[in-house]
């Protein structure tokens, strides 16, 4: 990293208060910043601790509300068809939007410390092998949308970073992306939710390193090396701690605003196939006997284009009706991981050649990953 | 006069800044001119990595977000 990066309370504090009265210890400092806090702030930080207490009780009892909504509102019999859905779509929806809400701000917080611009800082002068590493862990971090895949491309060429380790960042960042990390530990446990993550980290790493092995400098844009980027702006350089609360606040309000209604169809279209699809019924289709199902699902999956958000209430009803875990992850990985209209961005920076290694790369990772689930589980 | 650059290379984010910073210019009243900036190497020049941005007389007041109205109202106050 570079040297002159000033640690950033430091900064805050020397833009605020008076330098020469700068309090050093934690408490003193505390002081100042509770100083500078205004009424409005205070409010907000209050109802943030109130909602934060109250979060864990209210998700606790969950279960009992959707039965209650379902059997003594709706007066819909247990164990119909109808009441099996209804009752799923009832738990579902609450639980995914709370832990949603706890999530983006928690990770929105964790992001005000990784901007794009650090990250850049951090991989520049980096090796190959260890470059790929750790720029697949920071695309976990990282705020990233397709928009910004470009620009990002572009900064991180423009640093001197080696073109297999930005790749190793530009297919970990969608890949292994927060919000599925955190349904899928919602919805089904921390044991999933780390193999996703570790296996998104995998295919990002080799197929970076792959990549990197290829030499494919000159497959990149030639305007793309004459682009000169200018400094990184001063706002992004002094963050204090309410404003990464903003931070996470306005991340919640983005992102939910964005995939909610994602979230409803999908949670609505897992309630169908968990209450009508007959138990077992896709374990021929998309069993673990059926080993061509991982290639065809990987297929399927990769012109399809939906949020993370919106995906995981249906492979929890697939996975409920028998379809094997490898190949539903297969699936899930292509539709978040390999996106349309990411490629056409891409394609303005990417000679054709190296945007079909990148597809070919991550494809053929997704497939090997479906493969060895269904093997191990 | 002030200047309002929103840089985007046309992203569904970045036209809502466009939009939401017109609409500002528009509310505040003042004398503004917007300008709406997609090429990439003017982007970069800014030091933007993550765009939309909003810039305000040659000054990145935004990065990556969507402010409101109202906010933006203030940052180009």
């Amino acid at each position: 990293m570079k040297s002159e990066q000033p640690q950033e309370q430091e900064v805050t504090v020397a833009v605020t208060a008076e330098t020469s009265l700068r309090p050093c210890s934690f408490t003193g400092r505390m002081k100042t910043a509770a100083a500078e806090l205004s009424a409005q702030q205070i409010l907000k930080l209050t109802l943030l601790a109130l909602g934060l207490i109250i979060w864990y009780p209210v998700y606790g009892r969950l279960a009992p509300f959707s039965l209650w909504i379902t059997h003594d509102i709706f007066r819909i019999a247990p164990n119909t068809h109808l009441g099996d859905a209804v009752s799923f779509f009832f738990l579902d929806i609450p639980k995914v939007f709370m832990l949603l809400v706890l999530v983006i701000f928690g990770v929105g917080i964790i992001r005000s410390f990784f901007t794009p611009e650090r990250t850049r800082d951090i991989l520049a002068g980096k090796r190959e092998v260890l470059g790929d590493v750790l720029a697949a862990l920071l695309g976990v971090v990282t705020p990233f949308c397709s928009c910004s895949a470009v620009p990002l491309f572009i900064g991180f060429v423009e640093a001197g970073i080696p073109i297999g380790v930005t790749f190793a960042f530009l297919i970990s960042a969608p890949m292994v992306n927060e919000i599925a990390l955190v349904l899928l530990f919602g919805l089904f446990g921390w044991r999933i939710a780390l193999i996703y993550l570790s296996m998104g980290l995998l295919i990002a790493m080799t197929t970076g390193w792959i990549i990197g092995r290829l030499n494919m400098e000159r497959q990149v844009e030639d305007w793309v090396y004459e682009i000169r980027m200018g400094q990184t702006p001063a706002l992004l350089q002094k963050l204090t701690w309410m404003s990464r609360i903003d931070y996470g606040l306005h991340q919640v309000r983005d992102i939910v605003g964005k995939v909610w209604l994602y979230i409803i169809l999908g949670i609505g279209a897992g309630a169908a196939i968990h209450g009508y699809v007959p138990e077992g019924f896709l374990a021929a289709l998309m069993g673990r006997q059926a080993w061509w199902s991982v290639p065809v699902a990987v297929i399927l999956g990769a012109p399809l284009y939906s949020n993370a958000a919106g995906i995981i209430p249906v492979v929890q009803a697939l996975l409920a009706k028998g379809a094997a875990l490898g190949t539903v992850l297969a699936f899930m990985m292509s539709i978040i991981g390999i996106s349309f209209p990411e490629c056409v961005i891409l394609r303005k920076v990417l000679k054709p050649r190296l945007i079909a290694v990148f597809i070919g790369v991550v494809t053929a990772g997704i497939i090997i990953v479906g493969f060895i689930f269904n093997a191990i589980m | 006069m002030k200047k309002l650059q929103v840089l985007g290379p046309g992203c569904p984010k970045c036209m809502e800044l466009a939009r939401r910073t017109e609409e500002a210019a528009k509310a505040a009243g003042g004398d503004y001119e917007v300008e709406k900036v997609s090429d990439l190497g003017k982007i970069m020049a800014f030091g933007v990595l993550m765009p939309p941005a909003l810039v305000v007389d040659g000054e990145v007041k935004v990065v990556g977000q969507v402010p409101s109205v109202e906010e933006i109202k203030k940052m180009i106050a």
